[in-house]
């Protein structure tokens, strides 16, 4: 008998992915209120909201391959799920830098957006993540028509600036950084013949 | 184990000390990994006793230190001092310690030598960091650092023993380490086995990894930006959770402006 995911499975699954994602977010700001998260708490929480936000984004990428590969299309339901998630720990990241890390010194702020490339591109992904997340409902699909998939495109983007960003702000450990790369080019190989026929329409547009 | 000291009248401060179980869990030793939390967690069968220190190289007596040696040579002192982490974060310790200049002018050096090298042991078996590149950040080990001769013969230049009354922890730099307090945390350079003075400057581990980012002086600063990220300000590790963090303006010299005559009619934007 061949398995097949109905819509029970991904109501469960959308619990699932509800509470992995909620949970550690409301625990880990909970631990570092309360001077639980080591020394420096701030840097463990930029770094565990940056790597989950990463986590998730590159899991809504897993989505639509695995739904390819293993037949299994009502899977892609929880796809937006998964991206919105990429969205809030992104956004938590962001909101504790700010915070926690600059403590509101605005111009700070703005002139590190500036001048450091990896606060640039960073925060550049977090725009994309932003836009995406804002027109993430299907009444926002329905309205934007064609556009919506050229705009959604994006996140391929979003996520080589994400890899950018994190490789650009360690020291010199560049192994897990490196990895999150190869994840990264690993499942956008799987986009190889989208890539193809976006290069094409845009060279067509071109000519 | 504990350590018997003096305080040291001209090295205090008002400001409230890092907690000790925080100085002692949040630790740059690539040799132990590169987390913060890796050296405390990895350094624990760290052996220290036998040690050897030698001072060698431009000096008429070369020095062999074992390791009661190191605390009982020099009269030793409490000082409590800012620590400024290149990457903008900052504690105040008081640790336990000596001049580096007593030690070095036991040695009696040559007016040639005009730099000190030290180095830390080489001991794989020891250091994940060193025996794996994966653990060890990519550096190539022993890492090495140093100073102007002028800058270890300063008063401030310390070699520390100890902090919070007791023997350091092996993820602070056990058995001996060096603090110079107005240069950024990676010169001030843990677990040390050899000082070798030179008439050549040495190399020094940060900047031969990355020559653009780390200089051979490091000298807190904060005109002159990290490329990646502003010196200009800093976070002051103390208890408290997320909302007790405190961003103060960083310092030139981190605060100890009696070492500005060190650097009299040099370029400081040249020579980070």
């Amino acid at each position: 008998m061949k398995f097949r995911l109905i819509q029970q499975h991904i109501f469960y699954l959308k619990i699932i992915i509800h509470l992995s994602a909620l949970v550690p977010l409301v625990w880990f700001f909970y631990l570092g209120f309360n001077d639980q998260l080591g020394a420096d708490p701030v840097k463990e929480i930029l770094h565990f909201t940056g790597i989950s936000a990463f986590n998730l984004l590159l899991l809504s990428l897993l989505v639509s391959p695995v739904a390819k590969h293993f037949k299994q299309s009502i899977l892609i339901k929880v796809r937006r799920l998964l991206g919105l998630y990429a969205f809030v720990y992104a956004l938590a990241h962001f909101l504790s830098y700010i915070l926690f890390e600059l403590q509101l010194a605005w111009q700070l702020l703005i002139s590190e957006i500036i001048k450091r490339p990896y606060i640039t591109v960073g925060f550049s992904a977090f725009l994309i993540l932003t836009l995406l997340a804002c027109t993430s409902t299907m009444w926002a699909q329905r309205k934007l028509g064609r556009k919506w998939q050229t705009l959604h495109n994006f996140v391929y983007l979003a996520g080589v600036l994400i890899a950018l960003h994190y490789i650009w702000s360690v020291k010199s450990d560049i192994l897990q950084p490196a990895v999150y790369w190869g994840l990264l080019l690993f499942l956008l190989f799987f986009r190889k013949e989208k890539f193809r026929q976006l290069v094409k329409k845009y060279k067509k547009r071109l000519a | 184990s504990p350590l018997s000291f003096s305080k040291a009248s001209d090295c205090t401060t008002d400001e409230t000390l890092t907690p000790q179980d925080k100085i002692t869990s949040h630790n740059n030793f690539y040799e132990f990994g590169t987390a913060k939390s890796d050296p405390k967690e990895n350094a624990q069968s760290f052996n220290v006793n036998p040690w050897t220190l030698s001072v060698e190289g431009l000096v008429e007596k070369p020095l062999t230190l074992d390791y009661d040696d190191l605390s009982k040579l020099f009269t030793l002192e409490e000082r409590i001092y800012r620590l400024r982490c290149v990457e903008a974060w900052s504690m105040v310790i008081p640790w336990i310690g000596f001049s580096l200049a007593a030690l070095i002018k036991r040695a009696k050096p040559l007016s040639s030598a005009k730099y000190v090298a030290f180095e830390t042991l080489y001991d794989p078996k020891q250091m994940p960091g060193q025996k794996s590149r994966f653990v060890g950040g990519g550096i190539d080990y022993p890492y090495v650092e140093s100073l102007r001769i002028d800058e270890a013969l300063h008063p401030l230049s310390m070699m520390a023993v100890g902090l919070y009354g007791e023997t350091l922890p092996p993820q602070n730099g056990a058995p001996i380490r060096l603090v110079v307090p107005w240069k950024y945390g990676f010169k001030s350079i843990k677990s040390i086995v050899k000082i070798k003075l030179t008439d050549k400057q040495p190399p020094t581990t940060w900047n031969r990894l990355a020559s653009n980012e780390y200089g051979f002086y490091a000298n807190v600063n904060p005109d002159v930006s990290h490329p990646r990220w502003s010196q200009a300000s800093e976070r002051r590790i103390t208890s408290g959770g997320l909302f007790n963090q405190n961003r103060i303006p960083t310092l030139p010299f981190n605060g100890y402006e009696e070492v500005s005559d060190l650097y009299k009619n040099m370029d400081l934007r040249r020579y980070f």
